[in-house]
Order: C-alpha cells, then structure tokens, then sequence
C-alpha cells in the first residue's frame, strides 16, 4: 500500500495581505496561521533574516559577557583565605542534637522560625504543615494542605500568621487561631497564583506582603489582603529554587537562586534584576544573605557551597572538599556571619569556617537527606528538617 | 491501595480494560498506564503529578506497591537469581554489582536462594504461557520500581521534576538574548569594589560580633536549649526594662542595629525628643509602615503622612532638602507606596549621620551602658535526669486582648 499525503488547498483571506488566495499552513511561534505562497516566502526569507540576528545577538552577549569578568578581575587584588590568615582559627565544635521534633508522617520539605526564637512551622511531603513550639516539642497548629510536597512555608514576622505552598502553585495563608471551634483551613487565603510548583515564600517585613518563586522560573511579589500582583520577576531561565530578604538598611532587595545555575539579586522596586553571578555547575538550591547585608552564600548540587561579595561583584569563595559528593540542600549563617551551616543530601550537615574556607565541624544524626536548615533568630540554635519525616535542634 | 485497586477492576466505574495482543498470546486485562493515571485523576481529583505507576503490569495485585509487603532482600535475591539462570548473562550492569552485594550478604542462606528460584521457574513453566508472561511482567515492574536502577527516578520518591522545561525556548528567543545584553552593559557601568576591602569587613564584622554570637561564643546565663532554661529568652525579651550589656553594646555597631531593636528605638525616640527632632524617627516610622502595608492602605497612608509632615504648616513638619521635597510633593499626585522613598531615605541620613553619632556620645546612652545586667552564667546541671520542666510560653497568635484564652491554651509539659 502506498502512504499518500494529499495537500488540501484551502481557499481565503490571508492571514498577512488579507488577499483572496490559495493558502498554506505556516507556523510562527508554535501558532498556526494560514499564508498566501507569496507571504510564506516573504516569511521564510525574514526568517533567515531573524536568524542571523539571534546568532550575532548570542555572540554580542558572550563578548559582553567576557568584558565583564575582565572587569571583575581587575579589582580582584587578593583571596579571602590570604586575608583571613590573620584570624584565628576556630576551636572544636561541639554541637549536639537537643530536640528532636516527631510527628510528620512523612519527609520534611521546608521549615522557617518565628521571631519568637522558639516557635517553627514545618511543611512535608504528605501535605501537612505543623506549628511547633520546638522548646518544649509540642505540636501547637496542624493544617493539612490539599496538595503534597508542601515545599515551601513560612512564619509571619508578627507570629500570627504563616505561609505555605507547593504543588497546588499557590502560596496560601493561614491565620493562626487558638479558638477550638474554627478549623484553620476555613480562614485561608490563596495569594500567589503560579503556573508551576512554589519552591519558596517568605513574608516581607510585615505579614502584609508575600515574597514567592516558583518552578515557572519567575519569582513574584504580592499583597497578602487582596492577592493583587505587585511586582513579578522574570530573568531565570529554569525553575527557581529559593530566595532570601536583604537585611541591608535600604531593605529593596533579595537574592534568589535557580536551575539555570544563576543566583540573582533583584529590585523589589524596579522589578529589574540588579546582579547576577554564574559560577555554580549545578542547581542552585539555596541562598542566604550573610548578616552584615554586603555578601551572600550559595548551596548547590555541585556539592559546593560559594560566597558572593556584591560590592566587589565576584565570588570570592568556595567552601567544598574532595570527599563531599553529594549537593548542598541548604544553608545558613551564625549570627556573627563566622559559621556557615551547610545540609547535604548524604544525612550530613557540614559546619565551615566562612573566612578561612575550612570545614570546622560535620553533624551525624539524620537517616536521610537533609532538606532545610535554618538559625534561629537570636542565633542560640539552628534547626535542621530532613526527609527522615525529622527535625532537630542543634545547640 | 487494595481498595483502590479493586475498584479499579469494577466492571462498571473501573478502568477501561481491554485486552492487549503481545505477538501471539492475548495478555488479559491489560490496562495502559495512562489510563490509570486518568482515572485516578477523575476519581481523586488528584493533580497530574505524583504516585501514577507507569508500565502495563498492574491487574492482580499481587505484586502491587503495598507497604504490607515491603520489598525484602531476599525475594529481590530469589529474582536476581532467576534472572541469571534463564539467561545467562542477562542482567544488566548494576543488577549485576546487587547480585553479588546479595550474594556476600546471604552467603549462609544461598543455597536456599537458588533452590526458591529454580522451584519458582520450574513451576511458572507449568502455567499457561498467558498467564506467565503476565507475571513476568508485573514482577519486573515491582522491581524496577522497587529497586531502580541508578539515575532513574525512583517514582514514588523523588517529587516534582526539575529542570530547564519551560525555559528551552526561552534560550533561544532573541528576547532572552536583549535582556542579557542589556543587563550586561549596565553591569559594566557599576562601579565596583576592591576584594581586599570587601574581604576586611568580613574580618572586622566577624570579629565585632563574635561575642554577641550564642554559637560561638555562648551566651549568659546560660543557652536555653543546653541547659531547658528559658532565663535567657526572658532576659531578652523584645521589650524589657533593663537590657543587657552586650544588647546595649550593639546598639553602637549600626544605626540600624539599634533601630532594629524596639528598646534601642525607644530611647532613642526619648533622646530625639530631647533635641527636638523627633519628628524625624516617627516620618520614617511612617514610610516603612507605607512601603510594607496593605496595598488598599496605601492612598490613606499617603495622605495622613503628608498631613503630618509635609504639608506646609504641618504640625510635624520634617526638615527634607527642597529637591526632594519639590519631587515628593509632585509625586503625591499619584500615590503608590513607594512615593516617598527619597524622602525617607533623606531623612533616614539625617539621623544616621548627625542624631545616630550624638545619641552614642550622649550621657542617655553612656548610663544606660551602665546600668545594663550582665546575667552570672548557669553552669549546666550535672545529673541530667533532675531536668528543669521545660515551660511554654504564650503564643504570638494570641492577642494582647484575650488574656482568658492563654490560660487555657497554657500546654504541657514536655
């Protein structure tokens, strides 16, 4: 039998010159119009044209790209380690598990701590997120979520509130209540609306605005009391991973890291994107601005965790080592900007000396990858979550 | 998962069922995967993501996902095992390198390995070849799922899909390659800062803060994770009448340190009043309170801080240069809670560079170093069982106002 594919001539109005013509099926942008022969080669010769234009675009970017690094290495006159000879080294760590939070059925995703110093709020996989008082390990709120793998939650800055989101795409808040008579899911509110996954949330500096970013590769600012879009930010070219608030005085940016390898820092004002550093070789998992505002620190699944100076526009260090293979999940600063606390995938959690580069200590204790870590407020302790259903508070 | 299961082979709501031709012999009952996912879908209301398990298998639930069954070493070996005696050297490379795992493993029970799997395949010849291909087939599904080889996605497990999905057009787009240039261009225009100043802030900031840091260097009296008592926290507490020395000290490191701190503010409030420039603190008070608001606050909020401190003859009147002012006010026409940044950061200068500096010099904050606590620390108890009940706290959640509804959320003793 022989395959036969008849070509249909369709009779009409062109989608280009509007002329009464035999027309051809053309597609522009995945979208499917209907040309006269005529329009079709005029189009397939822009084509060409459009081409032409993206290569020379890709090589003007790539020199462009080339110049600035130069830049950067001009004033790139000595490394963090030289400088930090004069310190002194850090003594023996002794850290140790002094709370272990039970109750989620299933891996721990994400956890943020209240500015009470005590209080956390933790999301898993199986949709529930529990407010703990972790100090004393009781379970204060519970929600179940109507979508599993929560990845993303947060505590207002006023304590009465907190955030949460994941594969639902949006990022809903519930006001905390202690009125046994009201189920806290009946007073949630939908803020975000994502085309994708919310890898991340936090609060602004008041429970009035949202900070998100999704796996659709934009982040997104929002007012909680009306769910209005205030500002949105495009610029990653994959799914972004997490976001962390400037601590700076001026308080109008944030730092977010994503799949593309790229952590950028962001205008919450402009909206424009202000910095962008690629030197990762693999997803950026995690950001965390160090305390005094002018640096941040960067964990990825290239099993390294880097800092970024922003006035000096450069990485200016790497804390990894031969015998670590496995991708940094998150990380987290002391209260000084001295430590820096590092989960990976392989159940560790690696404590580096952030001036000298070294590793000062490595924490055992979790059966399975660890998938969020964060110091509490006044710095007395950091909490680690972990996909072995866990949490624990290390002091 | 049974249940669900069983429903699925009802004749009337169940999946589309249909007999699949494989060469020669008809599998019964064979259900695609995305049949089931689709069901599951419409049945659940169940998002496109999650526990769908693809591959024909699936009929009996005899080798189904339960977790009354989990996945021992032993059956995985007893397969394995079949595997390499119906074809020798058909196992795959990490099948291979689990084969001889298993085998050092149960080294004392090998024998009995590989008698279990000859029985098991002298017996499958004894069914109908039907029926024996089907089995086959569900069993290699469990264990792929079960047992997956490296770098394939354990279904169940691994969570939403990451990657570079929606954006592979968006590289190509000429778009993507404008704003890059663009970027690039303005980043070339910044100026930037030598790595060996940025690098000596890193050192004198660690180093000015290593003792206020609990982690490094410990905290008094004592941490109250260490040591189950909450002296510290209580010490601490956001608004309390007498600060500590090392919080009183912090206060000297930044102006923001010490706006960030509600005590700090306060008297600094006092120590403003005093000069008579008060007014200044409560405008950007007021700002933040616009820039990190409601969005239906925000005309509201606009005008009352214009009322207050920018209109002429203003009660509060704050002394901005006339630039600013002279662009503040234009930009008031349209209010959005950014308007009065400039004017904000104008006036937040002010005080960092001229009432910030006197406040540290002052006599205000010389007795207040003073009159800090600095508490005696708690050694750590000696005999761990004679340990402090650990006592909660109220919840932030809980207003000021409901004063009878803390007692009875009080909670337990851990």
């Amino acid at each position: 039998m022989c395959d036969q594919t008849f070509l249909v001539n369709v009779f009409g109005s062109c989608d280009k010159c509007f002329k009464q013509r035999a027309l051809r099926p053309v597609f522009k942008k995945s979208q499917q119009l209907n040309y006269c022969s005529t329009c079709a080669e005029i189009m397939a010769t822009d084509g060409l044209h459009e081409n032409e234009t993206l290569a020379s675009l890709k090589s003007e970017a790539e020199s462009l790209k080339g110049k600035l690094e130069e830049e950067r290495a001009k004033l790139h006159d000595v490394e963090l380690h030289q400088v930090a000879e004069r310190v002194e080294a850090l003594g023996q760590f002794v850290m140790k598990t002094r709370r272990t939070l039970k109750g989620h059925g299933n891996k721990v995703l994400c956890m943020d701590w209240c500015k009470d110093k005590r209080r956390i709020v933790s999301s898993s996989q199986d949709g529930k997120v529990i407010v703990w008082d972790s100090f004393t390990t009781n379970k204060e709120h519970a929600v179940t979520m109507p979508c599993t793998w929560v990845m993303a939650c947060a505590y207002a800055p006023s304590g009465c509130a907190i955030a949460c989101g994941g594969l639902d795409n949006k990022c809903s808040v519930y006001p905390l209540t202690f009125d046994k008579n009201e189920n806290m899911a009946a007073k949630k509110k939908s803020v975000a609306m994502h085309t994708n996954y919310l890898s991340a949330c936090s609060f602004t500096n008041s429970d009035m605005q949202i900070l998100t970013a999704s796996g659709d590769g934009t982040c997104a600012l929002w007012d909680v009391e009306s769910g209005q879009l205030l500002q949105s930010f495009h610029g990653h070219a994959a799914d972004v991973l997490c976001l962390d608030l400037a601590p700076s005085e001026t308080g109008n940016t944030f730092v977010s890291g994503g799949c593309d390898k790229k952590a950028m820092v962001w205008d919450m004002r402009s909206g424009q994107c202000v910095q962008a550093f690629e030197t990762h070789e693999s997803d950026v998992n995690s950001v965390r601005y160090y305390p005094s505002g002018d640096a941040f620190a960067s964990g990825s699944d290239d099993a390294t965790c880097r800092l970024y100076d922003l006035r000096a526009d450069r990485e200016v260090a790497i804390y990894s080592k031969e015998s670590i293979i496995f991708g940094a999940s998150s990380v987290d600063f002391s209260l000084s900007g001295r430590l820096l606390f590092a989960g990976y995938n392989d159940y560790t959690i690696n404590v580096w000396d952030v001036l000298k580069g070294s590793r000062v200590s490595i924490l055992f204790g979790h059966e399975n990858r660890v998938s969020t870590l964060r110091v509490s407020p006044d710095g007395t302790a950091f909490c680690s979550g972990s996909w072995d259903h866990t949490l624990r508070v290390w002091a | 998962m049974e249940r669900v299961v069983v429903s699925m082979q009802d004749p009337d709501q169940g999946v589309k069922m249909r007999s699949q031709r494989l060469l020669i012999t008809v599998i019964p009952h064979a259900v695609a995967g995305r049949d089931v996912a689709e069901w599951l879908v419409r049945k659940f209301c169940v998002s496109e993501e999650g526990e769908g398990q693809r591959g024909v298998a699936g009929e009996t639930p005899y080798f189904w996902t339960s977790t009354l069954w989990p996945a021992a070493e032993l059956d995985y070996a007893i397969y394995l095992a079949k595997k390499n005696i119906q074809k020798q050297g058909a196992l795959a490379d990490y099948e291979k390198v689990q084969y001889d795992q298993l085998h050092k493993k149960l080294n004392h029970t090998w024998d009995l390995v590989l008698m279990q799997a000859r029985e098991q395949l002298r017996a499958a010849k004894r069914r109908r070849k039907g029926d024996r291909l089907v089995i086959a087939c569900q069993e290699q599904t469990y264990w792929l799922v079960n047992r997956p080889p490296p770098g394939a996605r354990h279904v169940l497990e691994q969570g939403p899909e990451r990657g570079a999905r929606p954006a592979s057009h968006l590289q190509t787009s000429s778009d993507f390659y404008k704003r890059e240039i663009d970027y690039t261009r303005k980043a070339l225009g910044r100026t930037r800062v030598k790595s060996s100043i940025c690098l000596e802030a890193y050192l004198k900031f660690s180093s000015q803060r290593s003792s206020h840091d609990p982690i490094m260097a410990g905290c008094l009296p004592s941490n109250p994770w260490i040591t189950d008592s909450v002296d510290y926290w209580t010490l601490n507490a956001p608004t309390v009448a007498t600060p500590t020395k090392l919080r009183v000290e912090r206060w000297g490191f930044s102006f923001w340190e010490l706006l960030g701190d509600p005590v700090g503010r306060a008297h600094f409030m006092d120590f403003l009043q005093k000069e008579f420039s008060a007014e200044n603190l409560s405008f950007w008070e007021a700002c933040e309170e616009l820039r990190f608001g409601g969005q239906a606050q925000v005309p509201g909020l606009v005008d009352s801080v214009y009322q207050q401190f920018l209109a002429p003859g203003a009660a509060r009147w704050v002394n901005i240069d006339s630039r600013t002012m002279e662009q503040t006010l234009e930009g008031l026409s349209q209010p959005h809670r950014y308007v009065l940044d400039d004017a904000q950061l104008h006036i937040y200068m002010l005080m960092k560079k001229d009432s910030y500096p006197r406040f540290l010099k002052s006599d205000m904050y010389k007795s207040l170093l003073v009159d800090a606590v600095t508490p005696p620390e708690t050694r750590r108890r000696v005999f761990p069982f004679m340990r402090k009940p650990r006592h909660s706290s109220p919840s932030p959640a809980l207003l000021p106002g409901s004063g009878e509804s803390a007692a009875a959320s009080g909670g337990d003793e851990a």
